[in-house]
Parts: C-alpha cells; structure tokens; sequence
C-alpha cells in the first residue's frame, strides 16, 4: 500500500517535468505539495469517506490529471494528455477493483451531433491509451456529451480549450 | 435584389396559373333576411417594399361568419368569438411571410353570414383591399365544426378560391391554418406549409447543467406540449412523415441511444440494441426506414434500419466520422457529412450507400446538411469561425448564406421547401432559440416558445 502510493507520487512528479505548451490558460496551478512531502502517506491523501478506488479519491489522487485536453477538432494524444493518463493507469493498476467512465467532451463551435461524435472519438483515444497501459478493455466504457456539458463557461479560446476534453471517472 | 426577382417570379406565375376555383364544399344560401353588416371606413394600408418593384399584396382578414352562435368546445363564448380567432391565426400566418400586407380582424368590420358568399365589393374596395378573406364557422349536429374559407379579388369582384373543412372542436386552429394555406397557395403558387408541426429540443436552466426535453408544437408555436419530462437529455428529434412517432436521442439509458417515441402510446422503443452510442436519426420520406450513426470504438459511420426493427445495413466506412443523412425527396440519394478529407464536409451518395462523393468545395467546414422536401436546395450549416445556415444546389453549387449570426445551426425544411428554421445560440449565456428565414435570406424572424429552444425540425403538411 505504501510502496504503491509512493509509486504514484513518482509519476506525478514526472508529468510534472513533462508539462507542455498545451494547459490552458484558466487551468489551476498544479498542487506542489507533494514534491515537498517525500513521506509516501501524503501521496494520496485520505479525506473521510474517500475510499480508496472512489472517484472521490481518484481525483484526489490525480490532482486535475483526470482530464486531458485536445487542439480543436483533434482527438490525439500528446506528451502531456500522455503523462496524465499514465498516472490514470498507475492508479487504476493499483486499484484493479477500480472501473473507470471516459467521458468525452467538444467546445460550443461545432454543430451538436458532429460534437457527439468527436466526444466519442475523444474518449475513446484515451480509453485505447489506457488499454495500452495495461488497463483490460472491460474496465472501461466511453461517453460522449458533444458540446453539452461544457466545463467553462465562457464564449472564448480559453474556455473553449478547457472544454475539448476526456474526464476519466472511476465507477464503482 | 434577389428577393425582389424571386417574389415577382412567384407572383406571375400565380397570376397566370388563375383557374375557376372548384368548390370542395359549397355552404348553403345564407338566409336573406340577415342584416348586411356596417362597414365603416378604416384604411387598409398597402406598403411598397424598399427594394422597390415588389408590392406586398394587401389582404382584408374580417372575423369569420356563423350561422349559429353557440358555445363548442373550441370557444365558450361561442362561434361568433371563434370566427373573430380563426381570422386572427390566419392573420397571422400569413403577415410574416413578406408577400402578403394583411390586415385582421382586430381593424376590419364584422361580414354578416350572408355576406361570405356575396362580399360587399364597394366598401372592401373603398379601404383599398386587393384580395379577401371570408370565411364561416358553423356548429354541426355532431359536435365538429365546418369551417368554409373564401378567397375573393376585390378588383376584379372575383371568387379566386374556396375550401371547407369539418373539424374537431379541439382542432379549430387547423381549419385556419388549412385557410392560410389556400390563400398563400393560390396567390404565391407555392405549396402549402402553416397546416404542419413542429419538433424541437426545450432548453431550461444553466449553460453547465440545461436541461434538454423533447417538445412539440404548431408551425406557428400554438398547441405547445412537453414529451419528455428533462430528467434525460434530449437531442435532435424529427417527426415521422405521418406525425405518429418522433425519433430522437435519448440520454436515458446512460449512454446517448436513439429511441422511436409514439405519440398516441406515450411509449418509446430503441431503433436498435446495441452497446455502441446511436445518434443522428433521420426518417426516410417514406417513413420506413431510419437513417442513423453509429460510434464503435471511436469511429462513426451511418446505417439503416427498417423502422419496426431488423437487420441495421451499413453505408459508410470510412474511417472517419459520417454522420447525419438526408434523404433526398424520392429516396433515391442520401446527403451527409463526413471529416474523411480532414474536416467536416458534404458528401451524397445513393440510398445503398454506393457512389459516395465530396459536394462542398468553398472553403470552412460544412455540415447537417438537410435535403429540400421540393429537392432544389440543399440546406446545411456553413461553420467558417461563426456558424451560418446557407443553402446550395444538390450539385454542390451555388452557396448562398442565409443567416449571419453568430451561431446558427441544424436547418429544418418548411414543409413547401421555401423557409428554413435553425437554432441561434447566444455567446457566453448558451441561450437558444428558434429562427426561421425564407430562401431570399429575408424576412428573418424568432419563433415565440416558452423557454429555450433547439434543434427544430419541421414536419410535413397534414392532409
């Protein structure tokens, strides 16, 4: 237990240094707390009723690396949509219990049911990342909501950058 | 410019077309001793457009007749008061199409009954009204309702055309609409459309958490009625050619699947089972099959599946996103959009999927693309930064943008081919609402719904 959390805390710290052009401007600066805490119980720090293998936990865990972002209209996966879904696979190697929902998302400027689609395709090039890891296909489903649940709100580049996204949530 | 040349084609060729008006149904003699009505002097206003040579036809739309004023269903008060509202939907049916200056029931004097079938040239002709609408409301002895519709030439002190209808109280304003159908028709040439419905996605609450239901209404927004409750998002219905069943997307199940929802059971079925996400379901014209899209591991293709169920025929497979088919009028060819070249654009192929090839060639991404129910026009959303609705021919030329707004999107047919609804989307708030505009890029108008709305799509003209 111990021994995997501090696993999870190394790659962490190598998405850190891998961290590229393509965050979007409106994203929170990622925590650096645990750089600074090498003692491998703060990795995963445990609020009550964050069970281990919960979605509350994961993206505690993950610390806004749940997520990876997409150029607009593209649906590859970059060094940094990479590093992310790496430290996705270590957590759900560690939690093999775990199943996990990636949902897939467009921004507002594209018509609806294309946007459905690209969220689709979007989900699904994280789900395919994953199963490379390691992760068994039947751990994992896809969603699409198109242009239907932006995360931001607003009518710009910024906000429509964070909105071209996959959200890996963890189903139990 | 545009517009002018193509109302005045419209009028001469209604012009030319005049026939004797055949009557479908021909009231009895009124009897003589009703008292003529008084007229008094109002003036009817005739307005000459900006563009110039065009002339709005002026039209008198006076409250129609009864022969028997008695409470029905359709209006406690009586038919007197339903012949004032039958004049007020035709009235407004036909004030916002730019061919017609009517005047309604609100301005004009009473006609007695007697006088639908005899109009009083000399006043009608003294307020300047060009053409005439008369009409009667008479309560049968089974409880429907026999509305009679008249359509006179005041110059020429002519009967141009004339139509009953027997309708279910609870379906008066039908007999309206199938009254400014008559006239639109018979004075433009063009095919009828205001007799039609319309469905459409009902949008409420924040950007990040709207509610998307199902909804339905008139063609010109009466008779609105919520299908599904909002608990599931709701996306992108079309109503079946005979207005018994709406297919649409559902969230219902979790994963976006397209369901078959039947009007008159309230009940919905899948189009078909499987563990893919489904979407973008179109009818064939004559409603047998259903056009949809289908995500299997990421890549989206369309199919076909006969509408009670069966074996799914794919007709892309290009790796990819294809999505989106419309069926040209005879059901011979599908319109669609495909990103197969690197972005969106607009494919045709035939109705088996053979022959597949690019028609948008100029320039941004092109995208549900809907075919005209006449087949002249291929409507589509032009995304080039902004979204805008346009319209080219089935040959792929001949892009015209309709609309200039920030973001138009998903065009629907009038049933006559000759005005196109979309959804505009405001920036930042998300807010939707329903437009229409005609071929010309004119007369742009908001539909009035009650709360948000999206995705229309017009259905045809009941029989």
């Amino acid at each position: 237990m111990k021994r995997l959390a501090v696993t999870v805390t190394a790659v962490s710290l190598l998405a850190l240094g891998a961290c590229s052009k393509k965050a979007p401007e409106q994203l929170p600066p990622p925590p650096a707390a645990p750089v600074q805490t090498a003692a491998p119980v703060a990795a995963a720090p445990q609020a009550p009723g964050m069970a281990p293998g919960s979605q509350g936990h994961f993206r505690q865990a993950m610390s806004g690396r749940d997520v990876i972002y997409f150029d607009t209209d593209q649906y590859n996966v970059d060094a940094e949509d990479a590093a992310a879904l790496r430290q996705q696979a270590q957590y759900l190697l560690q939690y093999p219990n775990a199943r996990a929902r990636l949902e897939g998302h467009a921004d507002e400027r594209g018509t609806r049911e294309y946007n459905l689609a690209l969220g689709e395709r979007r989900a699904n090039a994280a789900k395919n990342y994953l199963i490379g890891l390691g992760i068994p296909a039947t751990r994992l489903t896809t969603i699409s909501y198109g242009k239907e649940r932006p995360d931001a709100l607003g009518s710009n580049e910024s906000s429509w950058a964070r909105n071209r996204r996959a959200v890996t949530v963890v189903v139990e | 410019m545009t517009r002018s040349l193509f109302l005045a084609s419209l009028l001469s060729t209604a012009l030319l077309a005049a026939t004797p008006a055949a009557a479908q149904l021909a009231p009895e003699a009124p009897p003589p001793t009703a008292p003529a009505a008084e007229l008094e002097e109002e003036g009817l206003s005739v307005t000459v457009s900006a563009e110039g040579n065009w002339q709005d036809i002026g039209i008198a739309i006076p409250a129609f007749a009864t022969n028997r004023d008695q409470p029905t269903p359709a209006n406690a008060q009586g038919t007197a008061a339903l012949g004032q509202e039958i004049a007020q939907v035709i009235y407004n049916d036909l004030r916002f199409n730019g061919l017609f200056q009517p005047v309604g029931p609100d301005n004009l004097p009473r006609p007695a009954y007697d006088q639908i079938t005899s109009p009083a040239w000399g006043s009608w002709g003294a307020r300047s009204a060009e053409m005439l609408v008369h009409g009667y409301v008479r309560p049968g002895a089974n409880g429907n309702l026999t509305v009679g519709c008249y359509l006179y030439d005041v110059r020429l002190q002519e009967e141009l055309v004339r139509q009953g209808w027997e309708f279910a109280p609870t379906e008066w304003r039908r007999a309206a609409h199938k009254c400014a159908d008559l006239v639109y028709s018979r004075l433009s040439g063009e095919s009828p459309f205001f007799d039609s419905k319309i469905a459409y996605i009902a949008e409420t609450g924040p950007k990040d958490r709207r509610v998307k239901r199902l909804a339905i209404m008139d063609s010109d927004g009466a008779n609105h009625r919520f299908i599904t409750n909002g608990q599931a998002t709701a996306l992108t219905p079309r109503y079946s050619p005979d207005y018994s069943q709406i297919v649409y997307l559902s969230y219902v199940d979790g994963n976006p699947s397209i369901y078959i929802y039947d009007i008159g059971t309230g009940k919905q079925q899948l189009v078909t089972r499987s563990e893919n996400p489904t979407l973008a379901p179109r009818w064939s014209p004559d409603g047998r099959y259903i056009l949809y899209s289908m995500a299997v591991a990421g890549n989206t293709d369309i199919y076909r599946v006969p509408v009670g169920g069966g074996r799914s025929v794919r007709l892309t497979d290009s790796p990819g996103i294809d999505i989106g088919g419309s069926y040209s009028p005879d059901g011979s060819q599908i319109v669609f959009e495909s990103d197969r070249s690197g972005s969106q654009q607009i494919y045709v192929m035939g109705a088996d999927g053979s022959g597949q090839r690019r028609l948008s060639f100029f320039g941004g991404r092109a995208a549900t693309p809907e075919w005209s129910p006449r087949g002249d026009q291929i409507a589509f959303t032009h995304v080039a930064g902004n979204l805008r609705v346009a319209v080219m021919n089935p040959n792929g030329r001949g892009m015209r943008h309709l609309t200039d707004g920030w973001q138009d999107e998903a065009p629907t047919w009038a049933p006559n081919g000759r005005i196109v609804q979309f959804f505009r989307t405001q920036p930042n708030s998300g807010e939707t609402s329903l437009w229409q505009v005609d071929l010309t890029g004119s007369n742009l108008r908001r539909l009035p719904t009650p709360v948000g709305a999206s995705d229309p799509a017009w259905g045809p003209v009941l029989p």
